[in-house]
């Protein structure tokens, strides 16, 4: 299976493949842990609601990890995430799409605005940070001018999407989210791993100067890579729309913090360049991980999340760092 | 000729020009009547609700201009607004109800900001002893931050009574609201730390070339250090007017997108955000640029979310014309599209 | 292949230069900073294309418009700095951008054989799926031979290849060109090295002020003649002026004593003592240790040998700052990156080390600094004297001079100036020279490092000679004359 042969393409030494290792560590040791620690925690019910809670935001994140491999940052995935399902809601309800044409056409949205972006990233050479920041505005402002209120989906096929579910032994169903977030991590994983655009992305995030040398096409690449991001949270926003039966313009506030944690933690270097879509998926467990122990807890309060995420970053960035000096230390030395 | 323009120069054409469209087309805009001893009006109104960017913009243009950003404000802001109104009302169970101030004003000021500078210093150890990049550093805090803060107040929006305290967000002096004259002394504060003391020099020339400087003598570390502690303490002012107006800290809200604003701010006033030159006055305009608008889109019953997508437009427009690639192939296409 | 040959005029870079390589042999190019190498190797592989004349290729005529074009056409180059991606594996480094695909994506198996293939030309036999960046820099440097080999090149161009290479890995790599040749590839070699030079090359073309000097066979031209080919004699040179002022320099105590000084893998071996009113000439080629030494002294690079006493007490592991306290200057060879600040105004360039001196708190005040500023454009003639200009619209020579009234503005005790007249006009070169000499004589101190001769030889009360990082020579008063300082870069006896 090529999603999970990390290592085909290049033998990674032990300083790369550290940090997707510890990365893994850690998701199995929380998980350990908060299954000794919490009864039922340990059944395959809460494995699969894990990812269920988390699809959208995962498939988000696997689109932003493109983004985050050619060193560049994507902060509107997350309006972009509600936009779509704002907009998705509104086609069946007000517009009377079927279904599948109205879960599609926001496809086609987040592709035009990576586009967009991607544009004026490569080509004008405006900060990343700055031109996703605007977009950030831009679908937010969009989601509310299609609709201020939340718009909760009544159609039938609509219905037997979001009951569509995989039984499985104790009492455990898998919905139609968990799924696509995981075909959309195998189809990621298979284009960054197999495919010369994927290689392209990882070669700009090397050193662009180099890609560009190498007669590579580096504009295209950063956009493509942009249109990525842009699709993948437009298909987060309807698979949001999935799990609430509903469309919501303010859906995904903040939802681009937790991605880009996602994506650190799993390995990926914000400097471009290192890292996978394997990795992603591993942070996005952690973060499933870390949300369902403390929702379990009972006790402790929902922002003990935040702070955790920030620890677990902190901690992500520090290791990766000090991986980064000790290399640089050895080849100078 | 051109080449002098000042650099604010679009952000003062722009506001010019939404100001004289409403001159023409929102009556009212510029009346302003007196009651109580205190004036009334639009223009005021703008400048009020201008403060908190304003002041978060001063803190940020030095940031930027040290070839950093901060995206953290919004966050600082949550953490000093919780801990000033939990130091007021020391709820029983946080780590406030040992803490006696005697409900001194100046005490739970000087607190709160305490408190945002130690997360400041915490932006700025990360950047400049770690060397991790500035957008990761302070997306840290703009994760946990607000964690922290609801940490602080047990996850409730903590209301309080404290008509002193209160006064910093709501009252009036000469007329004019507190948070104007707050904004404008914090203008002034920068101002003279910039101009009357070589620290604007340095960072200009840290965000200009950090290689050079430090062959320079100049001691980059700490010029980092330095900016970061006060744009979080600019961040912890511009969060204890919020909280002062609403008598109420919520953690999850207060400040929420501010620190994309004030980045906003700081761009369309004319600072590169590639670091070097900065521009304090431009910042100041550029807040109020986007106040103006914001306002003005108000006043005409036009929906608020309207704003968003106009804010997008203007920053992807003023960055573009700044952009010396754009007007290079924009002159390209004027040239092609008269052959 | 019959060869390349290429005119082009009007541009001051390269002028009217002709260039011709032959199936199978080794060509070297060679010349000083500016003098047009890297040009023509650009205009080659099609990074710039040029204004005036052709390139013919076998019996072609070509004209590569960008890097990519030029590999179709058979013109490949491995730069000085590796450039490839070091987060790839060594094979996808060899065909990244025309991996073989299937209907599963890219063949891996394929890719791996295509790339031990192109490796095994240049004679290396290591696992492919090895991350680039790990690898030793040699074999990088092999790894951006195969993979231009890889889309069958017929010429290749190899830009300062040994700069960071030891010599077993220059041996591998010597071997592997060899092999290259005798396939009957046509390869221009750019290096610094005069051994390798002379190992390596069949013929030899020299380039001085973007004209071309000749083309030798190697056999045929001496080392001391390529040198001074190289070099040129300034044929407007001042005859020394100063040689009547060594004697009461040797006469001053010396403030600044090296002993054994060195670092691993920079400079090593310097010997010297600073006295007042001393210029220090460094003189060798490029990458012979110049700038390294004057790193060291600057505190940028700590030494890890020997010693280094100001004033009779040892001083080592400081940074820039403390160099600055102790009365010492740097102006950097590259100006651009290291040295201005390009929006800042002329006066605020020159301010900033005395008011980083100062401290932040402390800020000149402007109406002295306008009067410092002023005084300093006046003193160093630096055009157009309006200090408020930013220095980014200033010629390279005005600068300069900028960059050096920064320093001049705290008084030095010792101004280390690395390449300070390079790339910039022969007035402004005449002007500095003479400024170093002026404050020479106020009793400033000065280490001075050119690539031309002249200029040390015209400046300098002493001159050490670096060849390969090392200090080989040392000459004094009437000793130093280019005869001798060429002499002792080509490694004869002085």
């Amino acid at each position: 299976m090529v999603a999970w042969n990390v290592c085909e393409g290049t033998r990674m030494n032990l300083r790369e493949r550290l940090p997707i290792l510890i990365t893994a560590t850690a998701a199995i040791a929380l998980f350990v842990a908060a299954g000794l620690h919490f009864d039922h925690f340990f059944s395959l019910r809460v494995f699969v609601s894990l990812f269920g809670d988390k699809a959208f935001m995962g498939v988000a994140a696997v689109g932003l990890t493109f983004v985050i491999l050619t060193g560049g940052i994507d902060l509107s995935v997350g309006s972009l995430v509600g936009c779509s399902s704002i907009m998705a809601a509104s086609l069946i309800q007000n517009g009377h799409f079927h279904p599948l044409v109205a879960l599609s056409l926001p496809l086609l949205f987040g592709l035009f605005v990576g586009w967009v972006q991607g544009i004026l990233v490569a080509k004008f050479q405006l900060p990343s940070f700055l031109v996703t920041l605007a977009g950030l505005f831009f679908c937010r402002g969009m989601g509310f001018r299609i609709s201020q209120e939340a718009i909760s989906i009544h159609h039938p096929y609509f219905d037997s999407l979001t009951e569509f579910a995989i039984h499985l032994p104790g009492h455990a169903n898998v919905n139609l989210p968990p799924i696509v977030f995981l075909i959309v991590v195998v189809i990621g994983a298979f284009v960054a791993k197999q495919t010369p655009f994927g290689r392209a992305i990882y070669a700009v995030g090397g050193n662009a100067a180099s890609a560009r040398l190498m007669g590579l096409p580096v504009q295209r690449t950063l956009v493509m890579a942009y249109m990525v991001s842009g699709f993948c949270a437009a298909l987060g926003g309807g698979l949001f729309a999935l799990y609430t039966s509903a469309g919501n313009a303010s859906a995904g506030t903040g939802l681009e913090l937790d991605a880009i944690a996602a994506v650190v933690i799993g390995g990926t270097l914000l400097s471009g360049g290192f890292g996978s879509v394997f990795g992603t998926l591993l942070g996005v467990c952690i973060l499933g991980i870390v949300n369902s122990a403390i929702t379990f807890q009972g006790t402790l309060s929902s922002w003990w999340t935040k702070i955790v995420i920030g620890v677990l970053l902190l901690a992500f960035m520090l290791v990766q760092k000090g991986i980064e000096r000790a290399a640089k230390r050895r080849v100078h030395g | 000729m051109k080449k002098n323009l000042p650099s604010w120069f679009w952000a003062v054409a722009m506001l010019v020009l939404l100001l004289g469209f409403n001159l023409f087309f929102t009556p009212g805009f510029f009346g302003l009547h007196v009651r109580d001893g205190r004036i009334y009006g639009s223009l005021v109104d703008v400048l009020n609700r201008a403060a908190p960017v304003a002041l978060l913009s001063l803190g940020m243009t030095l940031v930027i201009a040290a070839r950093g950003v901060d995206l953290s404000v919004g966050a600082i802001m949550a953490v000093a607004g919780t801990v000033a109104a939990c130091l007021i009302t020391r709820p029983k169970d946080t780590p406030f109800a040992g803490i006696d101030l005697h409900g001194s004003v100046l005490g739970i000021v000087l607190f709160s900001l305490a408190v945002a500078a130690v997360c400041g210093l915490f932006n700025g150890m990360l950047v400049s002893f770690f060397e991790l990049q500035p957008i990761v550093a302070t997306l840290l805090l703009m994760v946990a931050g607000r964690g922290i803060a609801q940490l602080f107040s047990g996850g409730q929006i903590v209301t309080f009574e404290n008509p002193a305290f209160a006064n910093l967000g709501k009252g009036a002096l000469l007329g004019l609201p507190i948070p104007i004259w707050i904004a404008a002394s914090g203008f002034g504060f920068f101002t003279l730390l910039c101009r009357g003391t070589a620290l604007g020099l340095f960072v200009e020339a840290t965000g200009s070339n950090p290689t050079a400087a430090r062959y320079a003598g100049v001691n980059a570390g700490r010029i980092l250090l330095t900016v970061y502690v006060l744009s979080a303490v600019c961040a912890g002012v511009a969060g204890l007017i919020g909280t002062a107006d609403i008598q109420a800290a919520d953690a999850n809200q207060a400040g929420l997108y501010l620190e994309l604003d004030a980045i906003l701010a700081v761009a369309v006033g004319g600072t590169s955000l590639m670091g070097g030159r900065f521009s304090l006055i431009g910042s100041v305009i550029g807040a109020l640029l986007m106040q103006t608008l914001t306002t003005t889109i108000l006043t005409r019953g036009i929906s608020t979310e309207v704003t968003l997508v106009v804010k997008a437009a203007i920053v992807v427009a003023v960055c573009l014309l700044q952009s010396p690639i754009f007007r290079q192939w924009s002159r390209g296409m004027f040239v092609r599209a008269r052959a | 292949m019959r060869g390349i040959s290429k005119r082009f005029l009007g541009v001051t870079a390269l002028e009217g230069v002709e260039f011709e390589v032959r199936a199978g042999e080794v060509h070297a190019l060679m010349g000083e900073n500016g003098a047009g190498k890297s040009t023509l190797i650009k205009v080659m592989t099609g990074v710039y294309t040029p204004e005036e004349g052709e390139i013919v290729l076998g019996d072609k005529s070509i004209r590569p418009r960008s890097p990519d074009d030029a590999v179709k056409e058979g013109i490949s180059t491995v730069y000085q700095e590796v450039n490839l991606v070091p987060n790839l594996s060594v094979a996808e480094n060899i065909c990244l951008g025309r991996e073989p695909r299937g209907p599963l994506g890219i063949k891996w198996k394929a890719l791996r054989a295509r790339a031990e293939k192109a490796l095994a030309r240049v004679g290396v036999e290591i696992d492919v799926r090895r991350s680039l960046g790990g690898c030793s820099i040699a074999i990088q440097q092999m790894v951006a031979i195969a993979r231009a080999l890889d889309v069958s090149a017929k010429v290749l161009v190899l830009d300062e290849p040994t700069s960071s290479l030891d010599a077993n890995e220059v041996t591998q790599l010597f071997d592997a060109i060899r092999r290259l040749r005798s396939e009957g590839l046509g390869i221009v070699f750019v290096t610094h090295f005069l051994d390798q030079v002379y190992e390596l090359s069949d013929r030899i073309t020299i380039l001085r002020n973007g004209q071309k000097v000749g083309t030798w066979n190697a056999a045929e031209l001496t080392r001391l003649e390529l040198v001074s080919q190289m070099i040129g004699r300034d044929a407007s040179a001042l005859d020394r002026t100063i040689s009547a002022a060594s004697s009461e320099v040797n006469a001053a105590k010396p403030f600044l004593t090296a002993k054994e000084l060195g670092r691993e893998g920079s400079v090593n071996g310097l010997d010297f003592e600073i006295k007042p009113g001393q210029v220090l000439g460094l003189a060798g080629l490029l990458g012979s240790g110049r700038t390294e030494t004057v790193r060291l002294l600057f505190g940028l690079d700590s030494a890890d040998k020997g010693t280094l006493d100001l004033d009779g007490v040892s001083i080592r592991h400081f940074g820039p700052k403390r160099a600055i306290k102790q009365g010492f200057g740097l102006c950097v060879e590259d100006r651009k990156a290291e040295g201005i600040f390009p929006e800042l105004t002329i006066r605020e360039n020159m301010m900033v080390v005395m008011q980083a001196k100062q401290g932040w708190l402390r800020k000149i005040p402007s109406t002295k600094q306008k009067e410092l500023a002023t005084d300093l454009t006046g003193r160093l003639k630096v055009q157009p004297p309006d200090i408020e200009r930013q220095i980014q619209f200033l010629s390279g020579g005005n600068q300069q001079k900028a960059l050096l009234a920064r320093w001049l503005s705290v008084d030095p005790r010792l101004l280390l100036l690395d390449e300070p007249t390079r790339g910039i006009d022969v007035g402004a070169k005449f002007e500095i020279m003479s400024l170093v000499e002026r404050l020479r004589l106020e009793g400033k101190s000065f280490v001075f490092v050119s690539s031309e001769i002249a200029e040390v030889v015209r400046s300098a009360t002493q001159v050490l000679v670096l060849r390969d990082r090392k200090v080989v020579g040392s000459l004094e008063g009437n000793a130093i004359t280019e005869e001798n300082i060429v002499n002792a870069i080509a490694g004869e006896a002085v």
